[in-house]
C-alpha cells in the first residue's frame, strides 16, 4: 500500500497543538453546552472541518476506533490522513466506535446504534462529533452538572427531533453516548449528563 | 512507474544506517533541492530492537535504539518518510526528501548514482574493514581425538 500525494499534515505543531485541543475540549465537557473556542489544522481533508479534525487529532489513537458517516467515508483522503496522523483503524459499525463523525447531522443515526457502555464500564462509550455550521442560542433549557441554573443553546443543522434523543439518551445514564458539536473555529460538548428540558412553547 | 518495494527498503535501509555527516555531505552536492511541506516534523523516539537466536527460536528484547522519524510532501504531492537511526533531525530529513526523489521516475536513477551508490559502498568498506579486523584476531578451536573408546 502506498500513502500517495493526498496525504495532508496535520498539526503544525503537534505536541503544543494537541494539548491546547486537549485542554479546550477538557473545559467544553466541564461546562456543558458553553461555546469554546477551538481551531484546527485549516487543511484538513474534506469534508472533515478543521475542527473536527482537531478533536480527531487529540483524541484518537491507535485504541480508539473511528467511526466514519458516509459523507466522511466516502472521501479518499481522510482514512489515510487518519491512519498516518492518529493512527486510528476504522470501524466498520458505529457500536464498535470510541469516536465517531459525523458531517452529516440531518442523517444521524439513531444514538442507541452507537457504542452506549455497560452499567459496569459506562466509558465504553461512543463520543459522537457533529459537525455544524453555527450555534444559536435558541432550544430547550439544559440542566445538570456544570450548569448553574439552565441555559440554551443550539445549532445548524441539527435533526428536528435531537433534542428527543438527548433526553432518551440522558435516561440511560450512567450508560450513553457523549456529544461533542464541532462548529466553526469552536466546540460544544452535550455529554449524557445533561439534561434537556422540555422546550418553552415558540422555541425552536 | 512506481518504484519497486524491494528497492524501496534497501533505499530506506541504507538511509537508515548511513553516517549523518556522509549522507548530509552528498547532500550538499544535489544539485536543485526540492520544496517542500512538512507532514510530520523530525522527532526522536526509542524502539525495541528484538532478535531471535539464530534467527530461530523464542524472540528476545536485545534492546533499546534512538530512532528519528519524519514525513514531508513534495511540492507534486509524492510523500517521502524517513526512519533514522540516531537523534540527527537533518538526517532524517534528508533522508526523507531522498526516499520521496527516489519515487520519481525523473530523479530515481540520479539519486541512486549520486546518494544511495556512494552510501553503500562506505557501508559495505565498513563491513569490510571490520571483518578483516576480526579475521586478524581470530582463533579457530579444534579438539583432537583421545582415542578413548578404543
Amino acid at each position: 500500500m502506498t500513502l500517495d500525494g493526498v496525504l495532508e499534515a496535520g498539526f503544525a505543531d503537534p505536541v503544543f497543538e494537541s494539548q491546547s485541543a486537549f485542554r479546550a475540549l477538557m473545559r467544553a465537557m466541564a461546562r456543558p453546552g458553553l461555546i469554546e473556542p477551538l481551531s484546527g489544522p485549516a487543511d484538513a481533508p474534506s469534508p472533515l472541518s478543521p475542527t473536527a479534525a482537531a478533536i480527531a487529532l487529540t483524541l484518537a489513537d491507535g485504541d480508539t476506533p473511528v467511526w466514519l458517516d458516509p459523507p466522511l467515508a466516502e472521501s479518499e483522503a481522510l482514512k489515510p490522513w487518519l491512519a498516518f496522523h492518529a493512527g486510528a483503524p476504522v470501524a466498520d459499525a458505529p457500536s464498535e466506535a470510541a469516536f465517531a463523525f459525523v458531517a452529516a447531522p440531518l442523517s444521524l443515526p439513531p444514538l442507541d446504534s452507537f457504542a452506549l457502555g455497560c452499567d459496569s464500564y459506562p466509558d465504553r462509550s461512543t463520543t459522537v462529533v457533529l459537525q455544524v455550521d453555527g450555534f444559536g442560542d435558541v432550544g430547550p433549557p439544559l440542566t445538570g452538572p456544570g450548569i448553574l441554573g439552565s441555559l440554551r443553546v443550539s445549532a445548524t443543522p441539527l435533526p428536528a427531533d435531537f433534542w428527543d434523543r438527548m433526553r432518551r439518551n440522558r435516561a440511560l445514564f450512567p450508560r450513553g453516548v457523549d456529544v461533542l458539536l464541532a462548529g466553526p473555529d469552536s466546540v460544544v460538548a452535550l455529554p449524557r449528563s445533561l439534561s434537556p428540558g422540555s422546550l418553552a412553547p415558540g422555541g425552536e | 512507474m512506481t518504484i519497486a518495494v524491494e528497492e524501496r527498503k534497501q533505499a530506506m535501509g541504507l538511509l537508515a544506517r548511513a553516517e549523518a555527516a556522509k549522507l548530509c555531505e552528498l547532500w550538499n552536492d544535489w544539485p536543485d533541492k526540492p520544496a517542500f511541506t512538512w507532514l510530520r516534523k523530525p522527532e526522536s523516539g526509542l524502539v525495541m530492537v528484538r532478535g531471535r537466536m539464530g534467527g530461530e527460536g523464542a524472540p528476545f528484547n536485545l534492546g533499546e535504539m534512538t530512532v528519528t522519524r519524519c514525513a514531508l510532501r513534495l511540492e507534486d504531492g509524492t510523500v517521502g518518510h524517513a526512519y533514522v537511526q540516531g537523534r540527527s533531525a537533518e538526517k532524517a530529513e534528508v533522508a526523507a526528501l531522498v526516499d520521496a526523489l527516489q519515487q520519481r521516475d525523473a530523479d530515481r536513477q540520479a539519486i541512486r548514482t549520486a546518494i544511495l551508490d556512494p552510501l553503500g559502498q562506505v557501508l559495505a568498506d565498513e563491513r569490510k574493514s571490520t571483518a578483516a579486523e576480526t579475521a586478524a584476531t581470530r582463533v579457530d578451536f579444534f579438539t583432537m581425538v583421545r582415542g578413548e573408546s578404543e
